[in-house]
């Protein structure tokens, strides 16, 4: 931001100083509760995470290193509940990407109706997650869904792994499409008609004119949108904890981490589980940045 | 620009319109019939109910744990809401105005929190939380929830702030203007639909929250909504849940689509400002 021309070089200085500490008192309430709430318990975490640390027997409590770290990549619960939230992840984000582009297309192309559907499509993006996954949950159990009636006679998809970790999938991809829509969206209105109309007067059929003139310049847009909803994807845990809890190994790293925090009381492994989950999203969000040139939105001008 | 569009044109559209509008009602449709069932016909697997009945929400309403839980969710929504608003606005009223050392440093630790896995912070929380006595308590879910409304309210505000013409705060005060009537009646109505905005969507982050409430609470104490209604399953005098699971379903999902039926246009650009404006 511009500051007014100063006269002299010493005001200068001192208006600097003035700027400088008024933003820092400004930014230090923001700062302070980010850091308090995050720093030590992420310091605290790496520190419960080299102990034997059991809550049911708290008296055997003991330094360990990096045994716990052993036990859990060794574990093969951990290693189906990675490979299921990765699954999750690529195909519900995937999806997404595709639903998202049509969605924000109609959104942005409408020439009818169009606040109704930019209306309707944040209702999925604002409903409770867990209120949502119960609709689903309710409609694929037999008797009582309707979407449970459409199947043969005798199926029961959330008690089978592969249909379970589908339904999952959908509900995801369903409460989410719209949040990727919209930040498509944004990218799209950032592109000049002009260009797409040149292109259409140069002989360029629809789709050429988005495959080859829309799609590049809303790269940034669509880099962006990826990183947020697969580093999204990744902690998944209120669809699976409503429609399976984990059950049929369905769980997802995060579910898994909380069963043995919660449910078993195992401070040791439930805090390991974290920081390697920490670990995974830093390494996303590192191949996302450094491999595929992402900006860090608010790193550039 | 505006040419008329043709019938047959029009005619795709309210096709593509109808397609979207399925999708994103039917799944919120059904809860709803669900909880207008009569519970004697939960298992005819009908889309529409073929028996009416305000039982359901009779019986939630005279559940004590789901009434807490949604006077809960209310207090500590609305409390970490404000506070991440007051806050936030300080911080991204910086960002966007003055220069000052650490600004990037700021902008980068928001994004990191943004993107944290929150179970990351629910293990070592778990354990903190209960050593401060701080454990299901209001507090105890307060904290981090300003903790994680705080990115999405800094970088919210200060697209909307780099957007505001501050000149015109000056102008106002050459036209004789003291400072408070030019902060209040010329700086406040251009700021304040931008922090309208930023304060739904936290609300919406905070009403949203399952994994923090059902961690960090043990008792109605403290336990949110949507926690609450977890519950339900097997532990309560219902004998089936399912129609006051829905019915809940509908209860705490009918604020918000109050707030995005008023604030639409808002909420768009609120949700799409921080990620162009990079």
């Amino acid at each position: 931001m511009t500051t007014p021309a100063p006269a002299t070089r010493r005001a200068l200085t001192e208006g600097q100083r003035s700027e400088r500490r008024l933003g820092l008192w400004l930014c230090a309430p923001a700062a302070l509760i980010m850091v308090l709430v995050t720093g030590w318990p992420i310091v605290y975490s790496v520190l419960l995470s080299l102990q034997r640390y059991d809550l049911r027997f708290p008296d055997d409590r003991a330094w360990v290193g990096l045994s716990n770290y052993a036990v859990v990549l060794t574990n093969e619960f951990w290693w189906s509940a990675f490979w299921v939230t990765l699954v999750i992840t690529v195909i519900s984000v995937s999806i997404e990407l595709v639903l998202g582009m049509l969605l924000a297309l109609a959104m942005y192309r409408a020439i009818v109706g169009r606040g109704l559907v930019r209306t309707v499509v944040l209702i999925p993006y604002g409903i409770v997650t867990v209120a949502a996954a119960y609709g689903w949950k309710y409609a694929w159990t037999p008797g009582t869904g309707w979407l449970a009636a459409m199947l043969p006679e005798g199926t029961a998809p959330l008690t089978d792994r592969v249909s379970a970790i589908a339904i999952i999938i959908l509900a995801e991809v369903w409460k989410t499409t719209p949040f990727m829509a919209l930040l498509l969206m944004a990218g799209m209105a950032v592109v000049p008609e002009e260009l797409l109309r040149a292109a259409s007067m140069d002989g360029a059929t629809r789709w050429q004119g988005f495959a080859h003139v829309l799609l590049p310049l809303m790269k940034p847009a669509i880099l962006v949108a990826l990183l947020f909803r697969t580093l999204d994807a990744f902690r998944i845990f209120d669809n699976i904890y409503v429609l399976t809890n984990g059950s049929q190994n369905t769980a997802s790293v995060s579910i898994t981490a909380y069963h043995n925090l919660i449910g078993g009381l195992n401070l040791g492994i439930g805090n390991t589980m974290s920081v390697l989950i920490l670990i995974s999203v830093a390494i996303i969000a590192v191949v996302f940045i450094v491999g595929f040139g992402t900006a860090a939105p608010g790193s550039g001008r | 620009m505006m040419e008329r569009p043709d019938r047959k044109r029009v005619t795709s559209w309210v096709v593509i319109n109808t397609v979207v509008v399925l999708y994103a009602m039917i799944p919120v449709l059904w809860i709803a019939s669900l909880s207008f069932k009569d519970p004697s016909t939960f298992t005819d697997g009908s889309f529409i109910p073929r028996k009416w009945t305000l039982d359901n929400y009779a019986g939630i309403f005279e559940n004590d744990d789901f009434v807490r839980g949604l006077v809960n969710s209310i207090g500590i929504g609305l409390i970490s809401t404000f506070v991440a608003i007051v806050f936030g606005t300080m911080a991204a009223y910086a960002i966007a105005r003055l220069t000052f050392p650490g600004k990037r440093l700021l902008i980068g630790v928001s994004l990191l929190i943004a993107m944290f896995p929150q179970i990351s912070l629910v293990s070592p929380l778990f354990q903190i939380e209960r050593a401060l006595g701080l454990f299901n308590t209001w507090p105890g879910l307060i904290l981090p929830y300003i903790t994680f409304a705080l990115p999405l309210t800094i970088y919210t505000l200060s697209a909307f702030f780099r957007e505001i013409p501050w000149e015109l705060e000056k102008a106002a005060k050459m036209d004789g203007a003291t400072p408070f009537q030019a902060f209040w009646q010329v700086i406040v109505p251009l700021a304040a639909p931008g922090m309208v905005t930023t304060a739904i969507l936290a609300f919406i982050f905070c009403w949203n929250d399952f994994l923090f409430a059902i961690s960090l609470t043990s008792s109605n104490a403290a336990r949110t909504a949507p926690a609450t209604i977890s519950f339900f399953t097997g532990s309560t005098q219902f004998e089936d849940p399912t129609g006051s699971i829905s019915a809940a379903a509908v209860v705490i999902t009918i604020p918000i689509v109050i707030f995005v039926l008023f604030f639409q246009r808002r909420i768009v650009a609120g949700l799409t400002s921080g990620a162009v404006k990079g």
